[in-house]
């Protein structure tokens, strides 16, 4: 006999093991999330996917799923909630849209369209950040990373090769590259990597691809995320 | 000091000291630091090589630590304390005055090398600030002569192992005991109870007295004990939080210092229960000058055959206990964020289930204990439930051991029934004119005069310790400002809402102590509170709004009287920002002001 536990009042089978994420996605039910792939382990860290399982606040990719879970996920409360911590990731950066060759194709982009967020009318951070175009093929930004750490659990535990690393603390957490100089060019990286085809956000980028599909006909200009999906997901590698 | 031993040298040796296991990363890079006072690329090499591990993520934890760093600090690496209850003792005046005396910058290392300056989070020394740390030595009861002192100390060159020892000094200060402190505890004698009795008859006693976690939780002891005694595998874990990181208390600094025996009795106890064979005390970096101490009680313990293989003489009862250090991270007292600081790593709270009980350091099932909750069951074993539970309510058996600190006649650590009223603690520590009191730190509760009668116990005011006093000449705001900048600097990064909220948070704050909020920067501060609060990853974001969304509505008046009356100010006055034009140029004409604008 399957399990189920309630999602926004519609019963969602679960099997043992699986988080609400897992029983969401496999159902067919979007949760926001930014963080999380199901190619890797969860990580909890966006807080996107915050839901409240029988009242109490929770992230629904690290939370188990369970037969008593009542989870309310689109409410306005969330929703409103989620609209503040997008905002806090476009001012923790630097994200020029208009200029970017993601947009329209970027999953933070396309989740705030899907939340509603607008402007942000948070104060912007303008922390000063690389760009690192020493690579032949493959270019970081590190104004656009949004700290979800998949390329660094990409790296590690599908390529191997530990290219990414997390360094400093609080609002001065970054991303950094292994390699004597700190710069890609200088390390085991390859275009091939999976790690090169998990950001969802137009931090790393592959290079000689400047707008070859027109803004208007990208990914997330045709369909929202909520019934497309992951940018991740549409890679073919 | 010692600056010609070569760096290959050292790090080999503390390599090797630490069995070439890169769960002891940390430990190895503190060696390192304490050193060279950094951790040279030559150094990082060396360990990234014979750990096999890559040199990003070992710089990713020196990068994490505040106490650890990859540029050369000064000979004598002097940090400040920054608690409130220091400021409000002088010490950022006496940092000033050091500042002046050795022509360094706050926030940089001297050119010549021999000294840096800045401040770091609570040193613990709350009843005996202003408080600092030289290298890892804490510095008490500064005053400007101290200072004085120091300057030509460190001019001289002299090495802290010759400096006047009264600088180093730390009393104990109890001032009051009660049920813990006032009983004995022969040495031994828990370890025999559970020897001679057997963990299930532990057990219980230990659930009948209700002991509930002294560290801030309050999670019932016997419970945590027996999931991971339960839970399956070969070998189990009991770990001493001694982190002791909410600014304002020190409690555990004291227990450390005078009860270790029993801390590490009540370690030995609940292996003997959970069946544990590895022991670990977690000390924070700013106790340091406790390890000597520590490790020699330790051995002393090991002589006496109350730690080591065979304890008490039951075959097969081995338990032994390190001691590893902190590195200056407030976050590294949540405890899974421990584990991972145990195992060599950044700080990172872990995602649970699993807790602890089942997998905790390296995957087995750990027990995370307070010094105090630990020293607790200890007297319970020998003398039972029935006279634990002589003192406290129904809800909070026992007592509680609380560090007072602030605006009062007798600061130190204070031992109560729980269910004790502020007004009671006020009276005992010669509190006068009392405008507030933060009870269990930033992370806790300010509490207005209207309250006083509200108790100590897990059921009103629950807490770790931490009680400081704010008569009615400080400026609260400075308090909060306070405590919103200690979460920007101990947040982890890892989840958003605390990461970037904490400092968005900062920010609107400033604007109102400056004098620019409206009304909206008020709401705004709300919505940024309740979404740090409410989706933050650990206890640290979950409670790091609690200083603006708590003062907002206990002393709305500290804000009000700061706002302007428009609804939008901006954060720079263009207006103003003009003003040195107009006095160079001598000009106070229409031309020269801007009228509204600014962001
Ligand atoms: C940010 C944060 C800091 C903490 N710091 C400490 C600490 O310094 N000492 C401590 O005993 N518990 C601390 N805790 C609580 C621990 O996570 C844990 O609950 C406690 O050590 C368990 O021991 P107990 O049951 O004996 O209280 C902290 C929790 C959080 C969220
Ligand atoms: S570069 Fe992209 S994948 Fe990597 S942490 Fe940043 S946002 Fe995530
Ligand atoms: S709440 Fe703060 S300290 Fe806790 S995991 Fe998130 S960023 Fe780290
Ligand atoms: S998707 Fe769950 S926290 Fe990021």
């Amino acid at each position: 006999m399957s399990k189920h536990l309630v999602i926004d009042g519609r019963e969602i089978p679960f099997a043992e093991g699986e988080t609400i994420m897992d029983a969401a996605l496999a159902a067919g039910v979007y949760i926001p999330h930014l963080c999380h792939n199901p190619e890797f382990a969860p990580h909890g860290s966006c807080r996107m996917c915050m839901v409240t399982v029988n009242g109490r606040h929770s992230a629904a990719c690290i939370t188990p799923a369970a037969v008593d879970a009542v989870v309310e996920n689109n409410t306005d409360a969330l929703m409103a909630q989620r609209r503040t911590l997008l905002q806090m990731l476009f001012v923790e950066g630097n994200h020029q849209c208009p200029a970017c060759e993601k947009s329209g194709a970027c999953q933070l982009q396309a989740v705030a369209y899907y939340c509603g967020m607008l402007a942000p009318e948070l104060t912007h951070l303008y922390p000063r950040r690389e760009v690192d175009a020493s690579h032949p093929d493959v270019a970081i930004d590190f104004n656009r990373c949004i700290l979800c750490e998949l390329c660094v659990r990409a790296s590690r535990d599908v390529d191997g090769k530990d290219v990414f690393a997390i360094n400093g603390r609080g609002i001065g957490t970054h991303l950094v590259v292994n390699s004597e100089s700190g710069k890609l060019g200088d390390s085991l990286f390859d275009a091939g990597d999976k790690a090169a085809h998990v950001c969802p956000v137009g931090a790393i980028l592959p290079k000689h691809r400047g707008y070859d599909v027109p803004i208007g006909e990208r990914l997330y200009d045709l369909e929202p995320i909520s019934k497309i999906g992951d940018v991740a997901a549409q890679e073919v590698d | 000091m010692t600056h010609h031993v070569s760096v290959k040298d050292v790090t080999a040796d503390l390599l090797r000291q630490w069995e070439h296991d890169p769960y002891n990363l940390l430990q190895i890079l503190i060696g390192v630091q304490q050193t060279f006072q950094h951790i040279s690329t030559t150094a990082v090499d060396l360990i990234a090589d014979k750990l096999s591990l890559p040199r990003a993520s070992i710089e990713g934890v020196i990068g994490f630590y505040s106490f650890l760093h990859v540029q050369q600090r000064g000979l004598y690496d002097l940090l400040m304390s920054d608690n409130i209850v220091d400021q409000m003792s002088g010490s950022r005046e006496l940092a000033g005055l050091l500042a002046r005396r050795l022509d360094v910058k706050s926030g940089t290392t001297r050119a010549d090398g021999a000294v840096s300056l800045g401040y770091t989070s609570c040193t613990g020394m709350g009843d005996q600030g202003p408080a600092a740390l030289v290298n890892n030595r804490a510095l008490t009861s500064l005053t400007p002569q101290r200072i004085e002192q120091i300057a030509e100390l460190i001019e001289e060159r002299v090495p802290l192992g010759e400096w006047p020892q009264e600088l180093f000094a730390v009393s104990g200060n109890i001032q009051r005991r009660d049920l813990l402190l006032e009983s004995d505890l022969l040495q031994g004698a828990a370890i025999d109870a559970v020897v001679s009795r057997g963990a299930e008859q532990i057990l219980s006693e230990l659930e009948e007295s209700g002991l509930r976690g002294r560290g801030g939780a309050g999670f019932r002891t016997a419970l945590k004990w027996r999931f991971c005694r339960d839970a399956a595998a070969d070998e189990r874990v009991v770990v001493c939080n001694a982190d002791e990181g909410e600014p304002g208390t020190f409690k555990d600094r004291v227990l450390l210092q005078a009860y270790a025996d029993r801390l590490f009795e009540g370690m030995a106890l609940c292996a003997g229960v959970i069946g544990a064979s590895r022991g670990f005390l977690y000390l924070r970096a700013e106790y340091f000058y406790l390890l000597e101490d520590l490790q020699q009680e330790l051995q002393r313990r090991r002589d006496a055959n109350l730690l080591g293989e065979d304890i008490l003489g039951q075959a097969g009862f081995d338990f032994d206990i390190e001691i590893h250090l902190g590195a200056g991270a407030y976050i590294c007292g949540e405890e899974s964020a421990l584990i991972e600081s145990l195992e060599g790593k950044r700080g990172i709270p872990r995602i649970r289930p699993p807790f602890p009980v089942t997998e905790g350091y390296r995957g087995r099932p750990t027990v995370v204990n307070n010094v105090e909750t630990l020293i607790a069951a200890a007297m319970i074993a020998v003398h039972g439930a029935e006279w634990f539970c002589s003192r406290g309510t129904d809800d909070s058996a026992g007592t509680k051991l609380l560090s007072i600190s602030g605006d009062c006649a007798r600061p130190g650590v204070y031992e109560y029934p729980y269910g004790v009223s502020i007004e009671a603690i006020l009276r005992d520590c010669g509190a006068r004119d009392v405008q507030a009191v933060q009870v269990a730190g930033p992370a806790g509760q300010c509490v207005p005069p209207s309250e006083f009668h509200r108790a100590i116990a897990f059921e009103d005011l629950s807490t770790g310790g931490s009680m400081m006093i704010f008569n009615q000449q400080r400026n609260l705001l400075n308090a909060v400002e306070n405590f919103a900048d200690f979460f920007v600097h101990e947040s982890c990064g890892l989840c958003t809402p605390c990461r970037v909220g904490t400092t968005l948070l900062q920010k609107r704050l400033r604007k109102v102590v400056s004098g620019h909020a409206t009304s909206e920067d008020l709401a705004m501060m709300r919505t940024i509170g309740s979404v740090v609060r409410e989706s933050s990853h650990c206890g640290l974001g979950m409670t790091a709004a609690n200083p603006i969304l708590g003062s907002m509505e206990k002393f709305p008046g500290v804000y009000s009287e700061k706002l302007k009356s428009t609804g939008f100010e901006p954060a720079f006055d263009l207006d103003a920002a003009l003003d040195e034009a107009r006095k160079i140029t001598g000009r106070d004409d229409a031309g020269a002001h801007i009228e509204g604008g600014g962001v």
